[in-house]
């Protein structure tokens, strides 16, 4: 919120003759590669974190020890054979069974160890299995429940932030040109209000329009029993959208617009908008190649960091929201403590997180000619 | 001194700026109220206290403004105690050295609209060996008498009428709460307004006995703020919930915004391998998922408000904001008269703290102020998730417990809205200064 209203670059390029085309593509290359490189390098120190936090830097080894201990004395003094043995027997026996269940999790190697494979896992994605969550078609592997629940999480979040992007850059551009206005005085009076995350405002709608007036559903993707047919089944979901959506782009449209608005203002009293204005150009025209264009890297930037905040924000959207998606699972893995899902997920999150810088950088590529020519410059 | 005058003054030109001033104060005002009026640690006791805390508050009690929004009076709590009571006749007959009786009658007025939640009849007594024995009786305004139950006495006694079914089946199939007060003959059942009387029969077998009770009727509406599913006074969270919300919000902000800037000249002063490892830390930063490490550490190790704090600042210390810091203080460096600073022998730490830092103050300032509600919200954030501090009442709680307990299906919107509001006052308040206070300082925006 704070970030997007703040131009970050400064480090400008010094000018440069433009190259032949290949030597272009090729730097475009170059830049990509680097950046994946040093992302990669990055997940995997932030993925380590994650174990490390995760496993409490091995004292979750010991709760898993307390529990095989407890396990196997259980069911020790419940077999009746054992019973007849002497006390140096049945603890020689305690013993193997321990040794042995304490090798199955793998808790015979120091945590050390464990945790650099517990590294490797993660990363190829290998997340092991839930200890009590199961995925709904039963399977207990935590790459299947992330997976199920990624679909739901994808669907809320590419309407909602592509509903925001939209909506906030075309009403940013008008209000840009109608400045002064009443809308842009309430735009403006707003704008504080985005202080409030889509949580807080999404509760707010629920009581409205679930509790009070009744007219759309307090929660979840679809109505039970979901409709057999898929036109039905697609409304049905849509209905569910309309809360969490609007929830999301109420929580950023007027901060975003305030903030896009007052760039496009500042670009607008350039020079060469002034200029273009003489030449008579259509407004249409100025907005898109004069004032749109060296604005975009610094609307995608701040676009691409809240579209970050907005990724973890979820997991309390989707718990309010009863939206079977990454977020709400994370809480419900929280809620029993099953530890390989929580970890699995950071590490999605991680993932998601990276991808999206990435793609950042990507775009950054594609919209600023300056990296274009300065090969592998730092930016944003 | 001048310059912060005239600071103050352009403040004063943004209505939404002296807007944003008087709502933070009116919230300070707030926390410092709570914190004088109900100290720390009754506080604590106010809101993880027991049965003897808020034995008499009802259960679910809409706020008293309620009353305003509707034509019907609600009924409020009576609470009416046999001991050192006026309302209270208490007569002894016999002699009180051998067996004897006593006679505990309690008169009051009902004049409301609507049927009380629930009643109670605490008792204790006192006895050698005997436990003394009551019977209860009730007296309609108009002169009907309704037997309400027998009992022995043990030292601590608690009777409820609602769930008694002898009592319930004398009442013709209604609940005492319903039965006591109705017309007789009434077709839906309507309060009989008047003065009802409760008279404790005791027979104590013993010398040295005695028995006390208190009558408790709980209303529909009670205190400013109502009350939850466990009869406690939301008053004291929403008070109490203002020093916390503000604490967190302003130490996190403080911390993180400061820790960042200083972090960010000093790698932009020395440069280097300093300045490289800063951008990596923040890189690895960004990828972590923030809200996931807090929840985790919340979960697996502690959920005590202060090491959560120091956890939100650690975090964000090496968050994108050190980029837009070093961006303006690489054009800082340059400036001439950091040049001359150098020239004349000026010691890192002085060109660092004395001369790079204070140029971006009035940057810092609005950046500062903004962040506050992020923080405030977070906190609430964590709480919802069942995340919050375990001891102290917070907002955050506040809307979890309403959430949990099903308070949007069943009406209850009160305790949700009164949190949020709390919320948004306080948001919403730091976030209009802090736009004000961007367009005061950054001259660009000025005329915007």
């Amino acid at each position: 919120m704070a970030e997007a209203s703040l131009p970050a670059d400064a480090t400008a390029p010094p000018e440069m003759p433009r190259r032949a085309g290949s030597s272009t593509l090729l730097r475009v290359i170059r830049y990509t590669g680097l950046r994946a490189l040093a992302l990669f390098v990055t997940v995997v120190i932030g993925v380590y974190l994650t174990v490390l936090i995760a496993n409490m830097g091995g004292a979750v080894d010991n709760i898993r020890r307390a529990q095989i201990r407890e396990g196997v004395a259980m069911y020790l003094s419940m077999d009746q054979e054992v019973r007849q043995l002497s006390l140096a027997e049945r603890n020689e026996l305690a013993a193997q069974f321990i040794a042995v269940a304490e090798k199955r999790f793998g808790l015979d190697q120091p945590f050390a160890v464990r945790s650099f494979r517990f590294l490797q896992n993660a990363l190829t994605l290998n997340l092991g299995r839930a200890e009590h969550l199961t995925s709904d078609s039963g399977s207990r592997q935590v790459r299947d429940i992330i997976l199920e629940r990624l679909p739901p999480t994808l669907v809320l979040f590419a309407t909602a932030n592509l509903f925001l992007f939209i909506f906030s850059v075309s009403l940013a551009l008008f209000l840009s040109r109608k400045y002064g206005s009443f809308l842009d005085r309430v735009i403006i009076a707003l704008s504080p209000t985005s202080a409030a995350p889509a949580w807080y405002i999404g509760l707010f709608l629920i009581l409205f329009f679930a509790a009070i007036w009744g007219v759309l559903p307090y929660g979840g993707m679809v109505s039970a029993p979901p409709p057999k047919e898929t036109v039905a089944y697609l409304l049905s979901v849509a209905r569910h959208l309309i809360l969490p959506v609007s929830a999301m782009v109420l929580s950023s449209v007027f901060s975003s617009t305030y903030s896009w608005r007052t760039f496009f203002l500042i670009y607008s009293s350039e020079d060469y908008v002034e200029m273009a204005k003489a030449k008579g150009l259509t407004s249409r025209d100025i907005e898109r190649r004069y004032i749109l264009r060296p604005t975009l890297p610094t609307i995608i930037t701040s676009f691409a960091l809240m579209l970050i905040s907005m990724w973890t924000g979820a997991i309390i959207l989707e718990t309010v929201f009863n939206w079977p998606g990454l977020g709400r699972l994370f809480y419900s893995a929280i809620n029993i403590y099953d530890t390989p899902v929580i970890v699995g997920e950071t590490v999605v999150y991680a993932y998601l997180l990276a991808v999206t810088v990435f793609v950042l950088d990507f775009i950054y590529v594609l919209v600023d000619p300056r990296v274009k020519i300065g090969g592998g410059r730092e930016t944003a | 001194m001048s310059s912060f005058k005239r600071t103050l003054q352009q403040i004063a030109r943004y209505p939404s700026a002296v807007g944003g001033t008087i709502v933070i104060l009116l919230v300070i005002g707030i926390a410092f109220y709570a914190m004088i009026t109900i100290p720390y640690s009754e506080a604590i006791r106010l809101w993880r206290g027991g049965e003897e805390v808020w034995g008499e508050y009802p259960k679910n009690a809409h706020p008293t403004y309620t009353d305003w929004f509707t034509k019907e009076k609600l009924p409020r709590s009576i609470v009416i105690n046999s001991v050192d009571n006026p309302a209270v006749v208490k007569t002894a007959v016999g002699d009180p050295e051998v067996a004897s009786r006593q006679i505990i009658t309690y008169t009051f007025d009902y004049a409301y609209d609507g049927f009380p939640k629930e009643i109670v009849i605490f008792m204790t007594a006192l006895f050698p060996e005997k436990r003394p024995h009551a019977s209860i009786l009730w007296i309609t305004p108009d002169g009907r008498e309704i037997r309400m139950g027998d009992m022995s006495v043990r030292t601590s006694e608690t009777f409820r009428p609602g769930q008694d079914a002898r009592l319930q089946r004398r009442l013709g199939g209604l609940s005492a709460e319903v039965g006591l007060f109705a017309q007789p003959d009434a077709e839906t059942p309507t309060p009989l307004k008047g003065t009802y009387q409760m008279v404790v029969d005791v027979d104590l077998f013993e010398p040295n006995s005695n028995v006390e009770a208190k009558l408790v009727i709980h209303g529909q509406i009670h205190g400013l703020a109502g009350t939850d599913h466990l009869r406690r006074d939301l008053m004291v969270a929403l008070l109490w919930g203002a020093p916390v919300a503000l604490a967190f919000g302003l130490l996190a902000a403080m911390g993180s915004t400061i820790t960042t800037m200083i972090i960010a000249a000093t790698g932009v002063w020395f440069g280097g391998w300093v300045d490289g490892a800063i951008q990596r830390i923040t890189e690895v930063n960004m990828i972590l998922p923030f809200l996931p490490i807090l929840i985790m550490i919340g979960t697996l190790y502690t959920r005590s408000i202060w090491v959560i704090l120091s956890i939100v600042i650690l975090l964000s210390i090496f968050g994108s904001a050190i980029k837009t810091y070093r961006a303006v203080f690489l054009q800082v460096k340059e400036a001439p008269y950091i040049e001359a600073a150098r020239a004349y022998g000026a010691s890192n730490t002085r060109i660092i703290f004395q001369y790079m830092i204070p140029r971006i103050i009035p940057m810092l300032i609005p950046q500062l102020v903004v962040s506050i509600p992020t923080y405030v919200f977070l906190e609430a954030s964590l709480a919802l998730l069942g995340l919050g501090d375990p001891v102290l009442p917070t907002w955050g709680k506040l809307i979890n417990e309403a959430r949990s307990n099903g308070a949007l299906f069943q009406g209850y919107y009160y305790w949700m809205l009164e949190p949020f509001v709390m919320l948004m006052l306080t948001g919403l308040g730091f976030a209009t200064l802090g736009f004000a206070l961007d367009r005061i300082f950054n001259p660009r925006l000025r005329g915007l």
